[in-house]
């Protein structure tokens, strides 16, 4: 199913998405990797104030190769999840909706998405060209001296996903392979 | 004796860390293509689909196909007739890839300490570079960007010559089914054998510049390539992960004979942007 998205995104939006589903993402979404998780998930930890408020927003998993001249951004596809996995939980319960990245989550990730309705899609990686031309606008807003790895807030238009994890805690990763395992061997 | 300045190195270096990032190896597009054909997952078609596109578009727009531009791997055969001059090696290849990494628009992915640090080096150096004193006097140097979420699925393990070849085919086989989407498949697989330990880490890197239209020399290792690419591909992994036949493209072995008491394994896993140029001064 194709489903348009807008944020920031509603419970009821979420609901409904089902894994495998093909999302495309309207609105403003927030960059953010390993280092920059780091940081974030120290803030919560101190009780500190986040450089932007997550409630019912989206981090994608990138960092974004520098824009060339007449671009907002160069190219920018997902990078792997798992590295954010100790951190998700604790941007989850402060109200995070989605994450984009690509591959498997871990089971305490996905317990916390399924206790928090929010759900991981996942962008297609090494597709980076065909993702940064549906980023219109992109701005540092925290984090500048991590380079590649500052928060940006970005305007997208229908920035493709797939729905890798939803609500109900279902997972791409192992219906996908399941699917598609042949025995013999 | 050829004598080759070293402000003859720079700018080649530098073109090439440029056009292996924008253009991939027509190699690559028709081993994508004829595992299309094949393949039998409605999402994973769409995947290698956009995979096509993505590579189309880099070209045309002259951007990197993937983001993570890598670290800069350097092969360099130095013929023994070669004199180099007009400056110090390490640092003209180092001045090539900054200024390639630079001029290009590629991400700087470099840090200076791997653990306490962690600061970027703001350049993408150092690069790490491999030399080899080969006959003749000519000068042959590869650039092969290497990103770090297919580097970080790769393995080495110091077998027993009791396992034996099904030992080496398991092993092979289980790192890419824990590895799962992690890697970007469709992805091709580097395996090093003999050696010792670090020999078997860097046949596996190397193995990975032969040409995907090339069979591997050596009938029975060609045979063991491919059984390997099928019991991979039975995973279902497929392309990211999501499921699909299409896990890896190819299978590629070097081997280097090796001591009475080891059987050095090395599994190094390359992402479906499988880059590398040469170039032959």
């Amino acid at each position: 199913m194709e489903i348009y998205l807008e944020t920031p995104l509603k419970t009821t939006d979420l609901e409904k998405l089902k894994i495998g589903d093909k999302v495309f993402i309207s609105g403003t979404i927030y960059s953010g990797r390993d280092a920059a998780h780091k940081r974030l998930v120290e803030l919560l930890e101190n009780g500190k104030e986040l450089p932007f408020d997550v409630e019912g927003q989206i981090i994608y998993y990138v960092g974004p190769a520098p824009a060339p001249p007449g671009r907002p951004i160069g190219s920018a596809g997902p990078t792997t999840s798992y590295r954010m996995d100790p951190y998700a939980p604790a941007l989850l319960n402060v109200g995070l909706k989605a994450m984009i990245g690509k591959g498997p989550r871990s089971e305490e990730v996905i317990a916390s998405m399924q206790k928090n309705n929010a759900v991981y899609l996942a962008a297609i990686g090494g597709a980076a060209v065909v993702m940064a031309d549906s980023i219109k606008e992109a701005k540092i807003i925290a984090y500048e001296d991590l380079g590649p790895e500052a928060i940006r807030e970005m305007k997208v238009e229908n920035f493709p996903c797939i729905v890798a994890n939803d609500v109900q805690g279902n997972d791409i990763y192992k219906e996908g392979v399941k699917k598609y395992k042949k025995e013999g061997f | 004796m050829r004598e080759i300045n070293v402000n003859e190195i720079i700018p080649i270096v530098k073109n090439l860390c440029i056009d292996a990032n924008y253009f991939i190896g027509k190699d690559l597009v028709a081993k994508i293509k004829e595992f299309y054909v094949k393949e039998t997952s409605p999402t994973a078609k769409d995947v290698l689909d956009i995979l096509l596109k993505n590579y189309e578009l880099a070209a045309e727009n002259r951007m990197p196909i993937c983001q993570d531009t890598g670290i800069a791997v350097i092969f360099v055969e130095i013929g023994q007739d070669v004199h180099i001059v007009g400056g110090d090696f390490t640092t003209a290849i180092n001045e090539g890839v900054k200024q390639g990494y630079e001029a290009g628009y590629l991400r700087k992915s470099m840090v200076n300490d791997p653990i306490i640090e962690r600061k970027n080096t703001t350049d993408n150096t150092p690069a790490i570079i491999y030399t080899e004193i080969v006959a003749g006097e000519d000068l042959k140097i590869t650039v092969a960007p290497k990103g770090g979420g297919s580097e970080n699925m790769s393995e080495v393990k110091m077998m027993k010559a009791a396992d034996g070849i099904e030992g080496v085919i398991d092993f092979v086989v289980d790192r890419i089914a824990r590895s799962g989407g992690n890697p970007c498949p469709p992805i091709i697989v580097g395996v090093g054998l003999g050696g010792n330990f670090e020999q078997s880490a860097l046949l596996s890197k190397k193995s990975l510049l032969r040409n995907l239209d090339e069979e591997n020399p050596d009938p029975k290792w060609a045979e063991i390539e491919k059984i390997i690419l099928g019991k991979i591909n039975n995973l279902g992994i497929g392309p990211q992960g999501l499921g699909g036949n299409t896990t890896a493209l190819a299978v590629h072995i070097l081997t280097k004979p090796c001591h009475i008491a080891s059987m050095p394994v090395a599994v190094n896993v390359q992402c479906h942007a499988a880059r590398h140029k040469s170039i032959i001064i």
